[in-house]
């Protein structure tokens, strides 16, 4: 394994009194593309947020190391409403031609034709598919993603897994994404790690075919033991709340 | 036979039972309410309704006036008022006033935007500059700033500075507070994308900030707009020797009840233009808001 983009060992968390995450330890390699389930609460925003020094709030300890370069899509697409696509796009960007560069991101999702509207002229998924012409453009060694299609219809989300996946491959950046969704992240990810109460209880591989398919069958497996992990066996929740 | 049942509905006669699944009726009963609007909201839109009142006024005050119903001496006939305007543009009075008020008011109005948007910016955008002004501005604005005119008499006599000062202080304090609220109310959200992508703090104040805040300094605006017409005619009641609030004021000692409703008109005709400039400021300077652009 090459040197990792991401190193966390011993992370905790606190707010006020209620501790969130209590010790966390991983590791994400360049180009890996890790998901990251868990329960509502179980702390999978938290770790996301420390990592992107987003939580001020917190109290805590542990080692984290990240790349500098790092983007982060958000649940919402978080476009500033006064500003054109376009001008969303490259927000903060920094290096020579930057609407170029923007205009070739906005490419890459299929919107380049809507680089000059407003961000109230979108559908919710191209809004989606704009923030994230936003986090490749700046080509980040680290995409940090909180749920990003949670919010998106079903049928939107399938289109996005697929573009999530193929620009992933080709800008190649290591890859957090948080998801309660269980097909989610046996589609899109390398390795799954699940998340409760705080410690990452799982890490697993998703089985692949030597092209990189999912293989369906050990998909399904992976599937039972996720759910099994997240408290739910035949579709019934079985951990007490 | 779609018509018939359309009519036997409308008429609020009884319908018979397996009519109501008949496809055919619902999509009648369906075109006919989006053509009519909503069954119940307050009735079809029509296009400058809003005149209506305004018509049955004058139709009522003319009326009066033709029946000698109203006395000139209290109320003057519309056409007398007509006359006295035409009078008065003719001798070029209402002119010359008119513009006496309306470089007062601007005058005031740009002190009082300016300052209030300069303040409104170093309390919004710095802790320290809050600490400083914002505890100041809110005590300012306990007091209204018409109960300041006997002090600023004293400070600055009864001529022009004084009356810009009052005008200028009545447009500073909405300006402050809607601006002030708006540069410190932007979202949280806004602020972590600006973190994320590294924006400078110079780059997030331009980009995020400041066009964050817009909508909140134009209903300044709006505030200080109306504070800028009330103090102007206030100020023109303490020994002015020109403007329309002069002129009405000399109207009333001679009991030429005609001039005072000229400048009344036109104070209203003001208020009413400044109200639309600043409308067309926001449409202009908004577009990015899904309410303008329909």
């Amino acid at each position: 394994m090459t040197e990792p983009v991401v190193r966390v060992r011993g992370l905790v968390r606190r707010f006020t009194l209620r501790g969130v995450l209590n010790g966390v330890d991983l590791d994400i390699a360049q180009g890996e593309f890790v998901a990251l389930l868990g329960r509502s609460g179980s702390g999978k925003s938290t770790l996301l947020r420390a990592l992107a020094d987003l939580d001020h709030e917190a109290s805590g300890s542990g080692e984290i190391v990240v790349p500098r370069l790092l983007s982060v899509v958000f649940q919402d697409a978080r476009l500033l409403p006064w500003k054109r696509v376009l001008d969303n796009v490259t927000l903060g960007l920094a290096g020579p031609n930057p609407r170029e560069r923007a205009l070739a991101a906005l490419d890459e999702v299929e919107l380049a034709g809507r680089a000059g509207s407003w961000p109230y002229e979108l559908s919710g998924g191209e809004q989606q598919r704009v923030a994230l012409a936003r986090s490749l453009v700046r080509e980040p060694a680290l995409l940090l993603a909180d749920e990003p299609f949670g919010a998106l219809d079903a049928l939107t989300r399938i289109r996005m897994h697929a573009l999530l996946k193929r620009l992933s491959e080709i800008h190649n950046p290591g890859v957090l994404l948080v998801t309660h969704d269980v097909d989610e992240a046996i589609a899109l990810a390398d390795r799954v790690v699940v998340l409760e109460a705080g410690r990452l209880i799982a890490d697993l591989r998703a089985p692949r075919d030597r092209v990189g398919r999912v293989d369906p069958a050990g998909a399904a497996s992976l599937k039972r033991q996720l759910l099994a992990l997240l408290g739910v066996t035949d579709g019934v929740a079985t951990a007490a709340v | 036979m779609n018509a018939l049942i359309g009519a036997t509905l409308e008429s609020g006669e009884e319908i018979p039972g397996d009519a109501v699944f008949d496809t055919r009726l619902l999509q009648h009963v369906t075109a006919d309410v989006a053509r009519r609007g909503r069954r119940l909201g307050p009735g079809e839109a029509v296009r400058y309704g809003w005149l209506l009142g305004p018509f049955l006024l004058i139709l009522f005050w003319s009326t009066g006036s033709a029946a000698g119903l109203i006395d000139p001496r209290v109320l003057p006939a519309p056409w007398t008022t007509a006359a006295t305007a035409w009078e008065l543009i003719r001798d070029g009075h209402l002119q010359d006033n008119l513009a006496v008020s309306a470089v007062r008011a601007a005058e005031g109005f740009a002190w009082g935007v300016g300052a209030g948007v300069l303040v409104a910016l170093i309390s919004g955008l710095s802790q320290l500059g809050g600490y400083v002004f914002d505890g100041l501005v809110q005590i300012k604005r306990a007091i209204p700033t018409l109960a300041l005119i006997p002090l600023v008499i004293l400070w600055f006599g009864i001529g022009e500075t004084m009356k810009v000062t009052v005008i200028a202080f009545s447009v500073f304090v909405p300006i402050y507070i809607q601006t002030h609220a708006a540069l410190r109310g932007i979202d949280v959200k806004y602020l972590e994308l600006a973190e994320t992508v590294g924006l400078s703090r110079w780059a997030f104040i331009r980009d995020v900030v400041l066009p964050g805040a817009l909508p909140g300094f134009l209903t300044g605006l709006r505030f200080g707009v109306l504070g800028a017409w009330l103090a102007l005619v206030v100020v023109e009641q303490l020994n002015a020797t020109s403007g329309i609030g002069y002129m009405i004021n000399l109207a009333r000692t001679y009991a030429q009840s005609d001039v005072i409703l000229v400048g009344l008109v036109v104070y209203a005709l003001l208020g009413l233009a400044s109200n639309a400039a600043v409308s067309l400021a926001e449409a202009r300077l908004l577009t990015w808001r899904r309410t303008f652009a329909q």
